[in-house]
């Protein structure tokens, strides 16, 4: 027996309605779609509120009080805007606070420079490009505090690597060569390890940018008869900047909670050359059990990061939408 | 059917049973805390005999020193239950007797007929009283241990050294007595090449993080006359902390950094100190006590290679106290089992026992003993020493006290930065406020 063409597709279309489970609101009654996706996603929020949200508005709270967590029996008590007036106006806070500045600045400058053009030599293609790239992404692997430790072996005057090649190239004794000891030299210390380690994440992103670029474009500028140098400046550079400029961001949130490395290599030291916000604010809050004082620095900060971070993506999306 | 349910209820009970079994051993198991050091590995050897006689199981939870007081610290804030018994820092009995974190030791003491008069009586004061040099007792002293030097023995006796050490100093090359003489050796074998390596002259406590220049330091201001208060008034630090003498033997603690030590001596604690010394890189090396027996019994430079002398004398003798007491914590619900485990512990063959692992007993018993100054090569060092200790702050604000002589030692003596009168004019400031806070002043 042989159906006709309009048969077959109705039993199918039949078939399929019958296949085709109602409404889950149908079957659980009382509930809309719309309150079952809430099911859904409600163990998350409430974790994301238990884990994030909660410690937050608790600190906030805190950041009012005298409270200090290794007394606990104590009364707490408010103590208005006093923790913040401690915070913003103590001299070793702003010190922490400029160190920072310092070693955001600068491992963000060389770690753009240094990621987009190792990006730019890959983006070329050149014989064993992927073997290469999978060598210069190796450190960002690793664990920072093997970094750490690792870097803190080199920079040893008297067995390390890094100051046998110094002193081999300058001539100057090992035993002068203290990066981790000497106060001009530590902070730059820190600067080449994070360079080291992160310049291949910045690598990565400038990469897809230089890979999001089409080449058709490439092609009408030769057309064109656009110099190499001019298509770097009027082609890659403006088309892979919001990449450029989400590295920037991603580096510089990072960068400003740096703790892992530097406690590592120096830590915080010598003197307090070294010390960038989040050990100080380690210090405050579990070695001298400062929690309220601490809450408050904790609440500066974020407030610091978290609008710097607000106006860099409404500039981020300005150069998108260009 | 029937063999299924069968199979199934025998399963369900094997795992009823294996799971209730850890529970029941449980009850008969004590967890200790303490650093994670060679003394630790001696009590775990120790502690055996104690389970063997009550049946007890021990577990041990042994964390760096580097964390192990905002390990344990944390644990206690947060009314923790992981430990039963601690063997908390010295400077953690104010703030863990004030805050309730100990059981108070003195009825059991009492009831167990133990008596501190037992007891080394700076370890009692140390590592058990508060408020000091009141009857209240919070720990028994567990483990004593001081501030020192190790030297190298074998470089000290070479004749040719002798001799060029004779000829420049006027004096014999031996283990120092005064600072002056400390720091003349420490020239002496400053980047002076031996047996083919170059070596340095000390290796002094420089780390930032935690305490480590704080031991370093007090334990050579002491001998300059450095006072934490004026004795007749409390807290009264103008003076005394910042006092012409504390001022100098700071200055001599710098000196002593820039001469004599290392390069990349920056961050130097307990670890890297006893490793300078075991790779042979100085002739002497100042450490706390609890590092020598390892230290003899090194291959490169044990034995006969190396001796120990107490801390040098200047205008006084100390010596900064380490070590340890052991305490019940509040929290725990084993505080009977572990009141056992603290009257086994004081007992005389007990603690002779302590002494022979590699642990130091605190108890006269054991180091008033006719043969204990010749039981080891470090024992009159450890004796001598412990006869002139003196410690850190321990009131219950020890640590923004100990955080504020960390900053302002570290960027005097390591940074270079201002003058030791400004670094112990800041620490005054800066104790200061900390009492204000408190209400103490």
């Amino acid at each position: 027996m042989t159906l006709s063409h309009s048969s077959i597709v109705d039993k199918a279309a039949e078939t399929a309605a019958k296949a085709t489970p109602a409404p889950i609101a149908v079957r659980v009654r009382g509930l809309s779609d719309r309150a079952i996706a809430w099911l859904f996603i409600a163990p998350a929020i409430s974790l994301l509120l238990a884990i994030n949200i909660f410690p937050l508005l608790w600190a906030v709270y805190l950041s009012f009080t005298n409270y200090r967590a290794n007394r606990p029996n104590a009364v707490v008590e408010g103590v208005g805007l006093r923790n913040y007036q401690r915070v913003l106006t103590d001299p070793d806070i702003w010190q922490a606070m400029q160190t920072t500045a310092h070693f955001v600045f600068w491992t963000i400058l060389l770690q753009m420079l240094i990621g987009f053009a190792l990006a730019y030599l890959i983006d070329r293609k050149f014989r064993g490009h992927a073997f290469w790239t999978t060598i210069v992404l190796i450190p960002m692997m690793l664990s920072p505090a093997v970094v750490g430790n690792f870097w803190r072996f080199l920079y040893e005057p008297q067995i390390g690597l890094f100051a046998y090649a110094v002193s081999f190239l300058s001539g100057i004794p090992t035993s002068q060569i203290q990066m981790l000891g000497n106060v001009s030299l530590a902070p730059w210390a820190i600067i080449v390890v994070d360079t080291w380690m992160w310049t291949p994440y910045v690598m990565l992103i400038c990469l897809a940018g230089l890979r999001s670029i089409p080449d058709y474009i490439y092609e009408a500028a030769e057309v064109d008869r656009a110099s190499a140098w001019r298509q770097f400046w009027s082609i890659t550079v403006p088309m892979a900047l919001p990449f450029i400029m989400l590295a920037v961001l991603f580096r510089g949130i990072e960068n400003f909670k740096m703790f892992d490395m530097v406690t590592l290599l120096t830590g915080g030291g010598p003197g307090s050359v070294t010390e960038v916000a989040s050990i100080t604010l380690k210090r405050e809050a579990f070695e001298t059990w400062a929690t309220g004082r601490s809450s408050a620095f904790a609440i500066v900060l974020f407030v610091a990061v978290f609008g710097l971070a607000n106006i860099y993506v409404k500039a981020l999306n300005k150069v998108k939408q260009r | 059917m029937r063999r299924i349910t069968k199979a199934l209820l025998g399963a369900t009970t094997v795992l009823t049973i294996s799971t209730a079994l850890p529970s029941v051993s449980q009850a008969e198991q004590l967890t200790l805390c303490w650093a994670a050091w060679d003394p630790a590995n001696a009590l775990v050897e120790l502690s055996k005999d104690f389970t063997a006689k009550t049946k007890i199981d021990m577990k041990f939870e042994f964390v760096p020193w580097t964390s192990y007081a905002d390990r344990f610290l944390n644990e206690l804030n947060s009314h923790g239950k992981l430990c039963d018994l601690i063997i908390g820092d010295s400077q953690w009995i104010g703030g863990s007797a004030e805050n309730g974190h100990y059981v108070k030791l003195n009825e059991f003491f009492d009831k167990e007929g133990i008596k501190m008069d037992d007891f080394v009586p700076a370890t009692v004061v140390g590592y058990s009283e508060w408020p000091k040099n009141t009857p209240n007792y919070w720990a028994l002293p567990a483990m004593g241990d001081v501030v020192g030097w190790t030297y190298r023995k074998d470089w000290f006796e070479k004749p040719e050294l002798q001799k060029e050490f004779q000829e420049k100093y006027g004096w014999k090359l031996d283990a120092p007595k005064t600072y002056d003489q400390l720091k003349q050796i420490g020239e002496f074998f400053q980047n002076r090449k031996i047996d083919g390596q170059t070596v340095y002259g000390a290796s002094i406590y420089t780390e930032r993080g935690s305490e480590g220049i704080t031991m370093g330091v007090t334990n050579v201001l002491y001998d300059w006359g450095f006072q934490y208060d004026n004795p007749k008034k409390p807290y009264e630090m103008e003076g005394f902390v910042n006092s012409e003498d504390a001022v100098k033997g700071l200055e001599f603690y710098k000196s002593l950094y820039d001469c004599c030590t290392p390069p990349g001596s920056s961050n130097v604690y307990m670890t890297e100190s006893a490793d300078a010394f075991k790779s042979g890189q100085v002739a002497m090396q100042m450490n706390f006590a609890f590092t020598w027996p390892g230290l003899y019994k090194d291959e490169k430079v044990g034995g006969e290679r190396i001796g120990f002398f107490p801390n040098p004398a200047e205008k006084a003798h100390f010596a900064q106290l380490g070590g340890q007491g052991i305490s019940v914590v509040a929290y725990s619900d084993k505080q009977e089992q572990a009141l056992q485990y603290i009257k086994w512990f004081a007992q005389p063959d007990v603690q002779a026992k302590w002494w022979e692992l590699g642990g130091y007993s605190c108890l006269k018993a054991v180091v008033n003993a006719p043969g204990f100054a010749a039981s080891q090569p470090y024992a009159q060092a450890f004796l001598d020493s412990m006869a002139i200790v003196k410690d850190f702050w321990a009131e219950p604000s020890y640590a923004p006290l100990l955080q504020a002589m960390q900053k302002r030692v570290h960027n005097y003596v390591i940074a270079g930065d201002g003058t030791a009168k400004e670094a112990l004019d800041g620490l005054v400031q800066d104790w200061t406020e900390t009492f204000e806070d408190d209400g103490k002043i």
